[in-house]
């Protein structure tokens, strides 16, 4: 493991941000920290670069205890969300900041900055000053100084934010593939769960300052642990129900509905499941998992229509039915809905 | 047609005490009359070659150039605390650091004039200095303050996180961002100072007397031209201080990088 929270608390001014986490980064790994904002996922990653100290608990890098030493001897690489690039400093020479840092020979800092440019493909741009430069390019100078002295780790806090769309998605992709190349140990910080899940190997979903789940991409959104989870990815409709049978959920308002996979449900017991939009299927009438609904809004969105209707017993369904659908919608009508048994997520 | 003669007429008036003043400073005759009767550079000659003028100058230097010293390091540090800093009572003491700017002269004058007396110190141009440090303060305090705002705090944890020490990150990094500031608080500082009269007046003798009083106590002696030649090149040497600072310093990025 290459670094471990243990315990680690931060308040702000009688405000906790972030509130005994634990957390282990493997080797080469690619770790994101997902939340929406005041989660504590950014306090966390200036708690690992070392610009907060904790409240209570340990910080561990290699095993060796750096809780009470300040950044500038951690050695970490740091990507800011705003980039904080030297402005009066060429592209170049904000490059080679670290490695004249560390005392570097000015041959050696010369070849690596070479290279680091060269990675980042803004080789024919060391002579420029970073505001001469696209927001991209910035992101990249900024990526090429944090990975040119090395680190053992680099955190990269919100670093897309600020790009346009389009220029977002080029960099997610550039960035993993850098990364890859690099094969360094990365700490990611966003709030996009499309950039977390297209880039992780593990992501930390994060609420209220602790770890809601921690797992593979696929798991956090095929079996999101908590309601939270299922709600912040992929805006999932979750349902209340009480369990019949090790199969069966009775829902108020409509006829039980078959769970199929995960865990056997305990007969009796308050349920709650998740379902993604996505699977939620119009259906021609009543049926097996088919419940009436009324819907209450229609967003248009080119391929697909995002439908929110509501049951019989007020519980909110959401649905996305792909364009054309196979019969006009409109708000106040009842649809049926099919809610596939193999969709259903358990909530714990 | 109107508004450019009102233009002219405004700059006529603005200018005109100045005009009065070079003109007369030309004048052949001991007498100070306008419009001059003559040309000579006999009183530029005068200037030159009187003593007490030549001390005031080398105390007019030692003064503003020891109270610009220490006032530029004092301001920055008062900026980024001011900024930066963890502080109780911020607006509090914003408002004593830009004080001495709304304190009249005379009061300051006689209060330094006391403290002065009290510790012995009447003698010395270090009273001046002190005094002046305290009256160029708060142009020093504005100006970089004015750049410390222009700063991203995340610039100095960037440093950090490269390797850089806090002082080497200050070094590198902050103190660079701060020239703009850190050069016009410089300039108002010499300007300010070099023109100090009020306060100067109560702490100097003949011995510290720094050129504005100097110059004020031949106004009041002696009513020749010398003072007009001394006060032509005064105007001269601030209007080139001036036009050198905005033509090599950017002085206007300066004031409107807001």
């Amino acid at each position: 493991m290459v670094v471990e929270l243990r315990g680690c608390t931060r308040d702000y001014a009688g405000v906790r941000a972030v509130d005994a986490l634990d957390l282990t980064v493997y080797e080469g790994e690619f770790l994101s920290l997902l939340g929406p904002s005041g989660c504590g996922k950014t306090t966390t990653l200036n708690l690992i670069a070392g610009f907060v100290a904790p409240t209570r608990g340990r910080i561990l890098v290699d095993g060796e205890d750096v809780t009470g030493r300040p950044a500038h001897l951690r050695g970490l690489g740091v990507v800011f969300q705003s980039y904080a690039l030297f402005p009066h400093l060429s592209v170049r020479e904000n490059v080679a900041f670290g490695l004249r840092e560390r005392r570097v020979a000015a041959a050696e800092i010369e070849r690596r900055v070479g290279d680091a440019l060269e990675l980042v493909r803004l080789d024919r741009h060391g002579r420029q000053r970073p505001a001469e430069l696209s927001g991209g390019m910035q992101q990249r100078v900024a990526l090429a100084r944090a990975l040119v002295y090395r680190p053992r780790v680099v955190l990269l806090d919100e670093p897309l934010a600020a790009l346009d769309k389009k220029l977002r998605e080029e960099m997610r992709d550039e960035l993993r593939a850098i990364q890859r190349s690099v094969g360094i140990t990365t700490v990611f910080v966003t709030h996009d769960q499309t950039e977390a899940l297209g880039l992780s190997d593990r992501i930390a979903v994060m609420s209220h300052g602790h770890i809601e789940q921690l797992g593979a991409p696929r798991e956090i959104y095929e079996h999101p642990a908590t309601r939270f989870v299922a709600d912040f990815i992929g805006a999932s409709t979750v349902l209340r129900g009480r369990a019949l049978d090790p199969e069966r959920v009775a829902v108020t308002g409509g006829p039980p509905l078959r769970v199929a996979g995960g865990r056997a449900l305990r007969a009796g017991a308050d349920v709650e499941l998740a379902i993604r939009p996505e699977r939620v299927r119009l259906a021609p009438g009543p049926g097996d998992n088919v419940v009436e609904a009324r819907i209450e809004g229609l967003v248009y969105q080119g391929a697909q229509t995002e439908v929110a209707a509501r049951l019989g017993d007020g519980q909110r369904v959401r649905a996305f039915v792909s364009e054309p659908t196979p019969a006009p919608l409109a708000a106040g009508q009842t649809v049926h809905l099919h809610l596939p048994a193999d969709a259903f997520m358990v909530l714990a | 047609m109107i508004r450019r003669l009102a233009v002219v007429a405004l700059l006529a008036f603005m200018t005109l005490p100045t005009v009065v003043v070079v003109a007369v400073s030309f004048n052949p005759t001991a007498i100070l009359s306008f419009p001059p009767g003559g040309f000579s550079l006999r009183w530029y000659a005068n200037v030159l070659t009187y003593p007490q003028f030549q001390r005031a100058a080398v105390n007019s230097l030692v003064v503003t150039g020891g109270a610009v010293a220490l006032a530029l390091p004092i301001g920055t540090l008062a900026a980024l605390a001011l900024e930066r800093g963890r502080l109780r009572g911020r607006n509090v003491w914003a408002a004593l650091l830009l004080s001495p700017l709304v304190v009249p002269g005379v009061a300051a004058g006689l209060g330094f004039l006391i403290l002065a007396a009290a510790l012995g110190l009447l003698r010395s141009r270090s009273v001046l200095i002190a005094a002046h440090v305290t009256l160029v303060l708060p142009f020093v305090v504005r100006s970089v303050w004015v750049s410390v705002r222009n700063l991203d705090p995340a610039l100095e944890r960037a440093a950090a996180s490269l390797g850089a020490t806090p002082w080497r990150a200050f070094r590198r990094v902050t103190l660079p961002l701060l020239r703009p500031g850190l050069f016009a608080g410089l300039l108002f500082a010499v300007v300010v100072s070099l023109n100090e009269f009020v306060v100067s007046l109560f702490i100097s003798n003949r011995v510290t007397e720094i050129l504005p009083v100097a110059m004020f106590t031949y106004v009041v002696n002696y009513t020749d031209p010398t003072i007009a030649a001394l006060s032509s090149l005064f105007i001269v040497a601030t209007f080139l201080v001036v036009w050198l600072a905005d033509r090599y310093l950017d002085l206007g990025r300066v004031f409107l990088q807001h």
